[in-house]
């Protein structure tokens, strides 16, 4: 007898998928709508399942869910996929949704001075080999990094050209030439990001070295260079007798005398309104912290010199810092210098102050 | 970016830090309670987004009248887009269920349920905004086994069900996996209370997109509204004189013997 013939092998393999298939295929009256970019499905469909249900509908949710996770997650399987380190992986299209953007489209850069002359002239960018025959080495060598095809710097002879000096250093020209390039090059960039940025370049004049320049302009080169450091400036030593700058900060800028009356008028009504007002301008907190906190300052600076002073002098003289029971005229002195401000702090403290003494705003880190 | 209310109650908390934590990576979750009202002045709002670079915000807050609740807002450049004001009715948080959770950092499927969602107006903003403020990093390749988690949203009945699953799969008999839901993490029946919607300038500048990214459109094809599509295709010129049309065989001529042999029956 013969086994199973062919045709009811094959009728049973399709029966089989076909509960397979039906397994992972829901059934829904509207297609679900996919963004696989997004990873994301919206279901149409009127949830009458879910109407039905009592209050808190949790288990038809979870099926629900299940549902729409099952459609989801055949259309995933259903991408391109590939194999990248052991792992499947599936390529997604693009996100297909529209979302409002978080920022504004970025604005378009204006041209640099080479592009505005090349779209001038009509002039496109030429199509270049990646690899260039180099005959010296005898293979195919790259346009311009390591391992270039022409080299100027690995050559060990240089031959003095007819016209020039037989004493002159043609290694050295050649490095020079070089970082001479270099440095234009990098000037023509800054000075096209200064044109995008619509900002200037700091000025230069006057600060490469001619043979003639006066005391003034030789002044300030100096102080320029001084300032030119990562610290801007702040560790850079001056000789025994150099007198420090003077007039290097910023200028001071006035209004015209006679121009905008509107602003002019504007800003008396405004002063008049400050003082009718009942408001009083000067913040009684921040002025009394700020007391407070220079106080603590020359406090600890006064510390720290005596302790380095009674170090130096190899023992403790006296107390050095705080005092205990100050006399009393040091708290009537500190009274005199707060007489400006509203509040003052109360007479006699010294040195020594307690927390709860204040009468000014709270002691604000 | 999460902010905390004035009274913003325990259910609130919870939900903000529960937010906060499937949104790791990219979040800020403020500790100082701030006393400010999002659908009056949204001044601080946006100081608040330029210093921490965010343009996504919750802010959690309970009063009397509004209780649990929870304000989304979007912004575009700086300033408030949309605003949608929900009611959290019931919250399951992440602690309270038991199960195994799955690293942070997952870039979950998000799926709406319910006809409600495309309908009204107000529902379409809805469901824009937890696709921005849930989707991940928009990646060009997906490893098909860290499908990690699902967000689920129904809308039914005026409420939003949101629920968060972990996704398991299971053998099938062919290559897709056949799929069981596991309830994990945060569960929260929302309702819609206020919404305010961006101003139409201000949305159609945000919508803005550079040339590089617009679809490019294809020439000689247009579209029905029933979705059909129409091609256009243009000919060259025919030489009508030797056109193939129908064969009418009545209009034959007929061989000159034939007419004069009927002649001659007549």
């Amino acid at each position: 007898m013969e086994g199973p013939s062919v045709e009811e092998l094959l009728a049973k393999a399709e029966q089989d998928e076909a509960e397979k298939l039906q397994r992972i295929t829901v059934s829904k009256e509207l297609e679900l709508e996919f963004d696989l970019g997004n990873l994301l499905a919206s279901d149409r469909n009127p949830p009458t399942a879910l109407r039905q249900a009592g209050p808190v509908p949790e288990a038809e949710l979870r099926a629900l869910a299940r549902d729409n996770t099952q459609l989801l997650i055949n259309q995933l399987w259903q991408l391109p996929t590939e194999r990248v380190e052991e792992a499947l992986v599936a390529r997604l299209p693009e996100p297909t949704t529209r979302l409002p953007r978080e920022k504004p489209v970025p604005k378009p850069r204006p041209l640099t001075r080479w592009q505005q002359f090349a779209r001038l002239k009509g002039i496109h960018p030429k199509k270049k080999t990646n690899l260039v025959w180099d005959e010296v080495s005898g293979q195919w060598r790259r346009r311009w990094g390591y391992k270039r095809a022409r080299d100027d710097t690995t050559e060990w002879l240089i031959e003095v050209p007819d016209g020039a000096d037989p004493l002159e250093d043609q290694f050295a020209k050649r490095i020079q030439a070089k970082k001479e390039r270099v440095a234009k090059n990098e000037l023509n960039r800054l000075r096209n990001l200064a044109r995008a940025h619509k900002t200037q370049l700091p000025s230069t004049a006057g600060m490469h070295p001619t043979g003639h320049q006066s005391k003034e302009e030789l002044g300030r080169a100096m102080q320029v260079a001084k300032v030119s450091t990562a610290s801007v400036g702040r560790f850079q030593e001056r000789l025994p007798k150099e007198k420090a700058p003077r007039g290097s900060g910023k200028k001071r800028k006035f209004q015209p005398l006679f121009g905008d009356f509107a602003a002019e008028k504007k800003n008396q009504l405004e002063l008049l309104r400050i003082m009718n007002s009942k408001k009083s301008k000067l913040d009684v907190t921040r002025a009394t912290n700020k007391q407070m906190r220079e106080e603590d300052q020359e406090e600890a600076a006064k510390k720290r010199k005596m302790s380095q002073k009674g170090k130096r002098r190899g023992g403790w003289q006296g107390t050095g810092g705080k005092r205990k029971g100050g006399p009393p005229s040091q708290g009537g002195k500190r009274k005199g210098g707060l007489g400006g401000k509203k509040q003052s702090r109360p007479p006699g403290l010294g040195s020594k102050r307690k927390a709860g003494q204040h009468q000014g705003g709270k002691r604000r880190k | 970016m999460l902010i905390k209310g004035e009274n913003a109650n325990a259910t609130v908390m919870q939900v903000l830090k529960d937010v906060y934590a499937l949104r790791k990576p990219y979040g800020v979750l403020y500790k100082k309670k701030n006393i400010t009202r999002p659908f009056e002045d949204q001044t601080s709002l946006e100081f608040f987004s330029k210093k921490s670079d965010c343009s996504l915000f919750m802010f959690g807050s309970h009063n009397k009248k509004r209780p649990s609740n929870l304000v989304i807002g979007l912004m575009y450049d700086y300033h408030v887009l949309h605003v949608i004001e929900l009611g959290i009715e019931k919250f399951v948080s992440l602690k309270d269920t038991k199960n195994s959770k799955c690293p942070e950092g997952t870039k979950p499927i998000l799926i709406f349920a319910g006809d409600d969602f495309d309908t009204t107006g107000d529902y379409r903003r809805l469901k824009s905004l937890p696709i921005d403020l849930f989707r991940g990093p928009t990646v060009a390749n997906i490893c098909l086994a860290g499908l990690e988690y699902v967000l689920h949203f129904t809308a039914l009945k005026g409420k939003v069900y949101f629920r968060s699953y972990k996704l398991l799969l299971k053998k099938s008999g062919c290559r897709t996996p056949w799929i069981e839901l596991e309830e994990m993490g945060p569960s929260v029946d929302l309702v819609l209370r206020r919404t305010q919607l961006a101003s139409d300038d201000l949305y159609k500048l945000s919508m803005k997109m550079p040339k590089a990214l617009k679809p490019k459109k294809k020439k000689n094809r247009s579209h029905d509204t029933f979705g059909t599509t129409y091609g256009k295709i243009h000919m060259w010129k025919q030489d009508l004189s030797n056109l193939q049309t129908r064969k009418m065989k009545g209009l034959k001529k007929r061989p000159v013997e034939k007419i004069t042999e009927d002649q001659e029956k007549k």
